[in-house]
Parts: C-alpha cells; sequence; structure tokens
C-alpha cells in the first residue's frame, strides 16, 4: 500500500513538471513570429514560385545491369534526411540497398580514404592533400545545395531583417555590438532597432554549416578576416570564435537564439524553413537583398565559375537571385573501382538521384541542383571504371 | 574474503570443494575485469594523447585558449590547444553547484531522518531518488526552457548591485545572456542533490540512538539535538558525500554542454559569462576533429578529466572510511 501511494505521488510530480515545461516551451515558440508565407508576397522575390532549376535535366537514363544488391556510404549529416529518402525510393525503384550513416563530413571524408565504404558525403569538398592521400582518383557528386541562413530573436521582428556580409562579418567579428548600431539601421530604415546588446550565436560542434557560413564571410567581410588574422584562420568547420555562445548542432543554436532576446545566430535553410525561424535576408553580389528560399539557393548556381572537377564554390555568387550564403553536399567516390558489381551499383545510384531524386528535393526543403549542374554530375558518375575501363558509355 | 573463511569447516587443511574453487575463480576473474578495465581506459586515453603531447609538450597546453582552426601539422609553437580554461569551468560550475546542493541535501536528508512524519518518509525519499532517474539530457531540456528565462532577473538584478562591489563585484558582471557558468552550476546542483543526500541520510541512519536519547533527556530541542549529536557524528560522512556528488558533477557532459554557452577561448571571471567544460569540450568536437593534433589534444583534455575525477573519488572515498565508526557499515 505505501508503495503503491508513494509511486501515484510521485508520478503526479513527473507529470506537473512535464506540463510546466511543456507549458513554457509552447508560449515561447508560438511567440516566434511564422513569416515565411508574409514574406513571400514581397515584390522581387521568386520565392515559392518554384526552381528554374528543379526541371529535371536528364531523364531516361538505363540503368546498368549487373550491379550489387548493395551500397553503403557514411557522411555529412546535413544530407541524411534526403538520402534517407533517397535510399528508400532507390530500392523501390531498382531493388538496390543503400545504407548511409550519418557520422559528418569529416568522418565521411576519412572513410572514403580509407575506402571503408563505397561512397562518402562531405559538405566541404575534399583538399588536396586528402585527395593524395586518397589515391588521387576520387570524384566529386554534387547531390544538393545548402544554405546558411541568419535568424534573429528581436521583439517585434519578424523574418526580413536585411544584413550584408560585412556587416554580418563585423557583428561575428564582435566589431558591431548593439542592434541600433547604424551600420545596421541604415540597411533596415523602417524597422524600429533597440539599443539592445547583440548575443551572437554560433556553433560549438565542428560543422559543413559552420564551413559554409564562414566560407561567406571571409569572402564578404574584410573586418572578420583580419580580426581572425587571415583567411586560413578566418574560414573552415571550427574557427576561433571572438565573440558569442556556442549551440551544439542546428538545435542548440536555435535553442540559444529562441531563449536569448537580442540574439542573432546561423542555421541551415532547412532547419529554419521546418521550424519556422525568423530569417534574416542577405544582400548579394549583384546588390540585391535576397530571401533565403529554395529557389533562391538553387539559383546561387547561376553563372557560378565551375572547375572540371566540380569542387565549386557557391558562396557569394554572381546571379541577381542568388541567395550568397550557400554551399554543396558531395558526393566522393574513387573513380577505379574492382568490384564490377560495385561499380555499376554506384553508377545507378547517382544517375538515379539526378534523374529521379532531385525531384523529392524540395519536398524536403532542399535546394536541387541546377539543370546544367545535373548534367555535369551524370557525367561525372559516369567516370567511374572497372580496371581502367569506363562501366558505362560515355 | 572474511565470510568466506569464517564458513570454512576445517581452515587448517584447506581443502575446498570443486564448486568453491569455480566460484572464487570466477569472481576473481570479474574482479580483475573491473581493475582492468579501468588501467585499460586510463592506458588508452594516454597512448591516444601521446602524439600531442609529443608534438606540443605536456606544459604547453596549460594556458586558456582553445583555436583548432589555427593549429599546423608543421609548427611547434604556439600549442593552439589550452585546456586551462576548460579545467577552470569544470572546477568552478561543480564548486558552485556544491555550495548550493550540499545544504539543500543535509536539510532534506534531516527533514526526512528526524523531522518528517514517519509516513511521508517513504514517498519523500522516493522523489528525492526520481530525481537522480531524470536522464540528464531531459535536465539539459529544461534547463534550456525554463531555468534560463527564469535566470535572466535575478542575473540582472546582480549585475545591477552585487557587480558593483569591489573587488567580487567581476564575479557578477554581465551582460548575461543565459548561458553560464552559474545556468550549468544550478542544473549540477540538481543532478547532484538526490546523490549527496541519499548517502548523507544513511549516514545520520548511523547515527547512535543512545546519543540522540541522552541529548533529548538532557533538555535539548530537536534542532540542539541535530546539532550536538546528529551533525557532529555525520561530519565526516557528510564531507564523503559531498566528494561523490562533486565527482559526478565533474564528470556531467551533455546537460552541462547545452546551457554553459561554450566559450573556448578564455576564462571569464564572471559566472554570469559563458564558459566550458573539459566534458563539453569533448562532446562538442570529437566528431569533427580533423584539425591537425585535434583528436590527440582531446584527449589530452580527456586526461585531464580523468585525473580530476579520480583524484576526488579516491579523497572522497578516503575522508568517509576515516569517519566510519560503525562496524560492518558500508557507505
Amino acid at each position: 500500500m505505501i508503495r503503491g501511494k508513494s509511486i501515484g505521488v510521485v508520478t503526479a510530480l513527473g507529470v506537473a513538471l512535464l506540463v510546466s515545461a511543456c507549458g513554457s516551451t509552447g508560449s515561447s515558440t508560438s511567440g516566434a513570429p511564422t513569416t515565411q508565407a508574409e514574406v513571400q508576397g514581397q515584390e522581387g522575390s521568386i520565392c515559392g514560385h518554384g526552381a528554374a532549376g528543379a526541371a529535371a535535366a536528364p531523364s531516361g537514363i538505363a540503368k546498368l545491369d549487373g550491379a550489387a544488391g548493395s551500397l553503403s556510404g557514411a557522411g555529412s549529416t546535413f544530407v541524411n534526411p534526403i538520402m534517407t529518402l533517397w535510399s528508400s525510393d532507390f530500392q523501390k525503384a531498382q531493388g538496390a540497398q543503400v545504407a548511409y550513416q550519418s557520422i559528418g563530413s569529416g568522418g565521411g571524408v576519412q572513410q572514403t580514404i580509407a575506402k571503408t565504404v563505397d561512397f562518402g558525403a562531405s559538405d566541404a569538398p575534399m583538399k588536396d592533400d586528402e585527395l593524395a592521400r586518397a589515391g588521387g582518383d576520387i570524384l566529386h557528386v554534387p547531390l544538393v545545395f545548402g544554405a546558411v541562413v541568419p535568424t534573429y530573436n528581436l521583439a517585434g521582428q519578424t523574418s526580413g531583417l536585411k544584413f550584408t556580409g560585412e556587416v554580418l562579418g563585423q557583428i561575428f567579428a564582435n566589431k558591431i555590438t548593439k542592434w541600433n548600431d547604424p551600420a545596421i539601421t541604415a540597411l533596415n530604415p523602417d524597422a524600429t532597432l533597440p539599443d539592445q546588446a547583440i548575443a551572437v550565436v554560433h556553433r560549438s560542434d565542428g560543422s559543413g554549416t559552420t564551413d559554409i557560413w564562414t566560407d561567406y564571410l571571409t569572402k564578404a567581410s574584410p573586418t572578420w578576416t583580419t580580426t581572425l588574422g587571415g583567411a586560413d584562420k578566418s574560414h573552415g568547420k571550427d574557427v576561433a570564435w571572438p565573440t558569442g555562445i556556442g549551440g551544439k548542432g542546428n538545435e542548440g543554436v536555435s535553442g540559444a537564439v529562441s531563449q536569448t532576446p537580442g540574439a542573432l545566430g546561423y542555421v541551415e535553410l532547412t532547419y529554419a524553413l521546418s521550424q519556422k525561424l525568423p530569417v534574416g535576408w542577405v544582400r548579394n553580389k549583384a546588390g540585391a537583398f535576397i530571401q533565403p528560399c529554395i529557389e533562391t539557393v538553387t539559383a546561387a548556381a547561376t553563372d557560378a565559375a565551375v572547375p572540371a572537377d566540380l569542387r565549386f564554390s557557391l558562396t557569394d555568387g554572381p546571379g541577381t537571385n542568388a541567395y550568397p550564403i550557400t554551399g554543396t553536399t558531395w558526393a566522393l567516390v574513387h573513380q577505379n573501382q574492382t568490384d564490377a558489381g560495385k561499380a555499376k551499383a554506384l553508377v545507378n545510384f547517382f544517375t538515379w538521384i539526378m534523374d529521379q531524386g532531385q525531384k523529392e528535393a524540395p519536398a524536403l526543403n532542399y535546394a536541387p541542383l541546377s539543370a546544367d549542374l545535373q548534367i555535369k554530375a551524370v557525367a561525372q558518375i559516369r567516370k567511374i571504371q572497372l580496371n581502367g575501363q569506363p562501366v558505362a558509355r560515355p | 574474503m572474511s565470510p568466506g573463511v569464517v564458513l570454512e569447516r576445517s581452515p587448517g587443511r584447506r581443502r575446498r570443494r570443486p564448486g568453491d574453487q569455480v566460484f572464487r575463480s570466477l569472481t576473481l576473474a570479474m574482479g580483475a575485469l573491473v581493475v582492468l578495465t579501468l588501467v585499460g581506459i586510463a592506458w588508452f586515453v594516454l597512448g591516444a594523447a601521446l602524439p600531442g603531447i609529443r608534438h606540443y609538450g605536456f606544459a604547453s597546453f596549460l594556458h586558456e585558449r582553445w583555436a583548432p582552426s589555427e593549429a599546423t601539422s608543421a609548427g611547434h609553437h604556439p600549442n593552439p590547444y589550452g585546456v586551462v580554461q576548460f579545467i577552470y569551468g569544470t572546477l568552478v560550475t561543480s564548486a558552485v553547484a556544491m555550495v548550493i546542493a550540499v545544504p539543500v541535501a543535509i536539510g532534506v536528508a534531516l527533514f526526512i531522518n528526524e523531522v518528517a512524519p514517519p509516513r511521508l518518509r517513504r514517498p519523500l525519499s522516493a522523489t528525492t531518488d526520481l530525481l537522480a532517474a531524470v536522464p540528464s539530457v531531459v535536465y539539459g531540456f529544461w534547463a534550456l526552457f525554463a531555468l534560463l528565462p527564469a535566470l535572466r532577473p535575478v542575473a540582472g538584478f546582480c549585475d545591477n548591485t552585487l557587480a558593483l562591489l569591489p573587488v567580487v563585484g567581476v564575479v557578477f558582471k554581465g551582460p548575461f545572456f543565459g548561458f553560464s557558468y552559474l545556468a550549468a552550476s544550478i542544473v549540477l546542483a540538481i543532478m547532484i542533490l538526490p546523490i549527496i543526500t541519499a548517502i548523507v541520510r544513511e549516514v545520520f541512519a548511523t547515527v547512535p540512538l543512545d546519543h540522540k536519547e541522552a541529548a533529548l533527556a538532557l533538555g535539548a530541542t530537536r534542532w540542539e539535538m541535530i546539532r550536538m549529536a546528529v551533525l557532529p557524528y555525520a561530519r565526516n560522512g557528510i564531507f564523503g558525500a559531498s566528494f561523490l556528488g562533486l565527482a559526478r558533477a565533474l564528470g556531467e557532459t551533455i546537460a552541462v554542454t547545452m546551457v554553459i554557452g561554450n566559450n573556448v577561448l578564455g576564462i571569464s571571471a564572471s559566472v554570469l559569462k559563458p564558459g566550458a567544460t573539459l566534458a563539453s569540450v569533448i562532446a562538442n568536437e570529437f566528431t569533427e576533429a580533423n584539425q591537425p593534433f585535434h583528436l590527440p589534444a582531446l584527449f589530452v583534455v580527456a586526461l585531464w578529466l580523468l585525473l580530476i575525477t579520480l583524484v576526488v573519488n579516491v579523497v572522497g572515498r578516503l575522508v568517509m572510511n576515516r569517519g566510519q565508526r560503525v562496524p560492518g557499515g558500508n557507505l
């Protein structure tokens, strides 16, 4: 009897705790502005109108017979949700299983070098020394675009606060510390910005998101680059942040931003869209303030310089509709394969991703590759060789 | 071992039945396994840290700036992997947690053991124990969404009043964004409260009834009885319990990582500013530790954490055993 009673008391307490915790969470998120729909009405934005690049360029490419029944991949956590969907749909289409481990881009590169997986995936292209260690035969196959967006917590401010790369760089370099700094108010004449300290929030874990963000700051903000001590130190998966609070993962950053009045952080676009976070617009090279969305991210590939090995950079791109803080996730594949079945399965899988998989991207808030890059990606994957002979007709 | 010896019929001849022999070897193997595991882990951590220690030298880690992005595979100096701010963060958050948790734990234990009506004792102690059963990630979640907003006015008050004091003022200096040593300390305090309470209750239970009755017979009030009979008798036990709670706080990872703010670039004197601990930096960085000597440097951090935790555990047990006056009592 006594035992039963005590459990009752304890359960009641537990429930009360849970309820109060949920209550406070609910109120804080409902207070956050949800403005995707509002902002889409703005003139000049191509958001919500369907991406030009989404029209699937390659189609009807026959699969290779004699492919292996399974592939293993590892790497980027960013690409994991859509990779899971792709694996499942690819299995339905062609019957082959793809097992993908979401271990982080760094791990993906390491495992590709060590050949412990059939393909890797990374949010940053492999560096020259990594390519050399891998044997020099790595093909970079772009999979989807990713974007990083500024998100903030300011009373009365919904999405659409305007930034430039230099202003973001100065904020993250601790040179601009108040929201009503003239540099910010000049960009946002219509907004009333408070005399409030900016709580900078960055990632505390090494991340491809940070890599894209700092790549952009390094290109667009001289202040950021000099404060960090040069371009080699101001860009990477982790940098020596001059200021701010560190949050672990996108959820850590968005949690910190939502809990801290006056906060400014950065998260992946897919995360911001799915969580309906308030996001800032960023001025691109062409001088337009660009709302981050799937269409403007795909537009970042417009007129971008693409080297033959497809290790391109999309940050600060030249296109008029290009969102400037855009990156790419690449699959990493050894060109010289030794197993005929695996080689054919790799060609089939990545060709299918370009042919069919790209269409599934927007539903999961990923930006599909531009048509031009889809064609180049297919050409890249069809370079795979078996003992020096291409497995697919070029 | 001693109970086994007592049970043997003729200790002189030392004849053992096969069952005993098997049982003995089996338990010996398991005991050895525990020791081997500990030694093995320490050996592994040391081995993994060694490339970093060889490259930079052990003492060069003793500064307060952790900047993996500045590491190069060629140059030896300067060592970008400073660990002092993590040691500081670990010790300070744990110490503040102790300052909060120990008095509360003693109060809770006294209430349950000495003051509460008997029918309340079981549910109360069960509830306290249940605090220990809450997963730490849940504590972190709760702290992020409930504790931080609640702390903001308190910290604002500290920033406006205590921060103006000379000398100690820097400890309470803002601006306060929520993520801080203080927030981490409070979460830790809640997490170690049940451990300390449970052990302190056990210790209080060992206070001989004679002592308590003697005090009461002399006309002592209940508080005087506790002060004269219970607390002095249990002093070493309370110290020991605190040390075990401390050992738990030192290694706590995920809840701390969620609220401490993860500033790895230096020590802030103010408890209202973000910092980092030995455990939090490992949790944050091991998945993408791709910089030169990044992983060995994280193992150096792990080595420090292991060292500090072991020392605190050993000291705690020593203090507690010294104070153990009850035969057969095992705390």
